[in-house]
């Protein structure tokens, strides 16, 4: 078998657990804002952590499991450092969603859905984020970034990318 | 009079406890908790005609009057937060900019409807909007207006803020609430209503953020100064998001009632590049597009559905001259096809099907047939579902092809668009 770097949660992450144990009525009410403190870790519903997370809470991992299937927003796998989001609905498209994307895959060298070599730029495109009078937008890791030109995606990748 | 804005005030750092309290804010919660009781406050709701504000337009006050008395369990309240309708960004602007507002009519709603924990359901995505809230619930506990004893009037309430994970579907109050139960978003047949048996089997009530926001304001002026504003069945103001080919994007407060030829000239500062417009869709993705030629209407619930629209979210998306209606129709039910949750067949594959046949009439790779098949197709979804994803799947595309058939049969003849896109991102 393979010998794989188990990751745990930190204590950090354990804590914040700790903090939800009280927080609903019914103890099952947990699972998606544990599936929140495992992706603010690790940028990606890490298996191991479900598991780890699951016997702390007592609860059947399944439960993790089957949340992590219907919900999109957490990705399954690792990705780079920097989640880049962009939205493709309506709105953003008729501001130039499609060409932003364009633009992004050709700056980072990659196409939708790929992490480029140094890890750092992941690029998905997603649906409605709730900022249609900002388009385009997009969302990397937690920020929304909106009324896009090319101008700005240069100065906030250059940011990211400098900030390494 | 001009009016002015009371929900979206342009007072700088109304998210700050002090800024709040110094222009009003928590006094409504004291006059509720001191000088009324939960059933005055829910007569004046009702008597303030206030309607819910996140789609449905279901009269708030009578919603809560429905809630059974002495059931001998909890009521609970969920604060529906999961903004998600293409369009619509207006309880993001609430949130970030008036978190305390949010709260307020979050507890004197509670108050009303005599329930001890809240939950605002606010979806995933919105981290920094969650955080404000955070902030909020901590200032306001450590004040007093929240928590045990609120005021020394023996209510208790928790609020509990509960991210989603990024489905549209859990916008709708029993997905919302499944979602909440710790399940996948599904949503539930009606009956029995949440106010009969929902969260937890509870007794439940699921308003939207931007209805909340009203009720604070209706405690402190009254049932009628909320009716002078407005129209005679859609009273109040409304947020309105516009997005799209205009000058001005952004979230506009104005009475229920401003024709839309004003919301999109004088507001919104008109349409971009000095482009003619094409179409509008008047309230979120989900409702019927009216054509430029309609557009002397006034945004109310009763004006749109006489126009044969609807209020919806009261999202205003505007497309000019230089939009395909083809690629807006084909991209508008890729979100619906993303965001179904499976549970019945005819959304599942309605909506999987109409991006499909969609995709291929854009791409050149269509027939007249499809187009026909387009409507059949929604004839087959709409009305044959457990909740109203499926149906919102269907008013764009069926009016885009009953008033736009000509564009759709130029792709199938030309193999291209009749218009060409202009350049968008700059």
């Amino acid at each position: 078998m393979e010998k794989t770097v188990k990751k745990s949660l930190t204590k950090e992450s354990i804590e914040r657990l700790q903090a939800l144990e009280y927080e609903y009525p019914y103890k099952q009410s947990v699972v998606l804002s544990v599936l929140h403190v495992i992706y603010d870790q690790f940028g990606y519903l890490d298996k191991a952590a479900i598991e780890e997370a699951a016997e702390n809470m007592h609860i059947p991992k399944v439960y993790f499991e089957e949340a992590a299937s219907f919900y999109t927003m957490f990705p399954l796998k690792p990705r780079g450092k920097y989640l880049i989001q962009v939205c493709q609905n309506i709105c953003c498209t008729l501001m130039g969603a499609e060409e932003l994307v364009d633009y992004i895959k050709e700056k980072l060298g990659i196409e939708v859905g790929e992490t480029t070599e140094d890890k750092v730029f992941s690029l998905v495109v997603v649906e409605c984020l709730g900022a249609c009078a900002g388009a385009p937008m997009m969302q990397i890791n937690d920020i929304y970034y909106e009324y896009l030109t090319r101008a700005k995606v240069d100065e906030i990748l250059a940011k990211l990318r400098n900030s390494q | 009079m001009s009016f002015e804005p009371f929900l979206l005030t342009p007072i700088p750092d109304h998210d700050k406890i002090d800024v709040y309290l110094k222009h009003g804010g928590y006094t409504a919660l004291v006059k509720a908790l001191k000088e009324m009781s939960p059933e005055k406050i829910t007569e004046e709701v009702i008597s303030s005609g206030l309607r819910g504000r996140g789609g449905a337009g279901f009269p708030a006050g009578r919603k809560w009057s429905f809630l059974p008395k002495d059931s001998g369990k909890p009521i609970y309240l969920c604060v529906n937060a999961d903004e998600s309708e293409p369009g619509t960004c207006k309880d993001r602007e609430l949130m970030l900019r008036h978190p305390h507002l949010v709260i307020e009519g979050t507890i004197i709603t509670a108050f009303a409807i005599k329930c001890n924990h809240a939950f605002i359901y606010i979806r995933g995505e919105f981290a920094e909007e969650a955080r404000q809230l955070h902030r909020a619930i901590a200032t306001a506990e450590a004040k007093g207006y929240l928590g045990k004893n609120i005021l020394g009037s023996g209510f208790d309430l928790k609020i509990s803020i509960y991210r989603g994970g990024g489905a549209y579907i859990c916008g709708e109050e029993t997905a919302l609430m499944t979602s909440l139960e710790g399940g996948k978003g599904y949503p539930r047949l009606k009956p029995p209503f949440p106010a009969i048996s929902g969260l937890y089997g509870c007794p439940t009530i699921i308003n939207n953020v931007e209805t909340l926001c009203n009720v604070p304001h209706i405690v402190n002026r009254g049932a009628n100064w909320f009716k002078s504003i407005g129209t005679e069945r859609s009273t109040g103001s409304k947020i309105f998001s516009v997005s799209g080919h205009v000058n001005k994007p952004g979230n506009y407060e104005l009475p229920m009632g401003t024709p839309l030829r004003e919301l999109l000239f004088e507001h919104a500062g008109g349409i971009r590049n000095g482009r003619n417009l094409k179409a509008v869709i008047p309230g979120g993705s989900s409702v019927p597009i009216l054509t430029a030629d309609k557009i002397d209407v006034n945004m109310d619930f009763e004006s749109l559905a006489e126009a044969g629209s609807m209020l919806g979210s009261a999202a205003v998306i505007v497309m000019d001259e230089s939009t395909c209606i083809v690629h807006a129709a084909m991209v508008i039910s890729r979100f619906y096809r993303h965001e179904s949750c499976g549970q019945c067949t005819p959304c599942r594959q309605g909506t999987t099907w109409m991006y499909r046949i969609l995709h291929r009439l854009e791409h050149g790779k269509g027939t007249m047939e499809d187009i026909d098949l387009l409507l059949d197709i929604c004839d087959s979804v709409e009305g044959n579902t457990i909740c109203p994803l499926g149906d919102a799947s269907v008013p764009a595309v069926r009016t885009s092809i009953k008033q736009f058939r000509d564009e759709y049969e130029y792709h199938v003849i030309n193999k291209k668009c009749l218009v060409q896109l202009g350049k968008r991102f700059e």
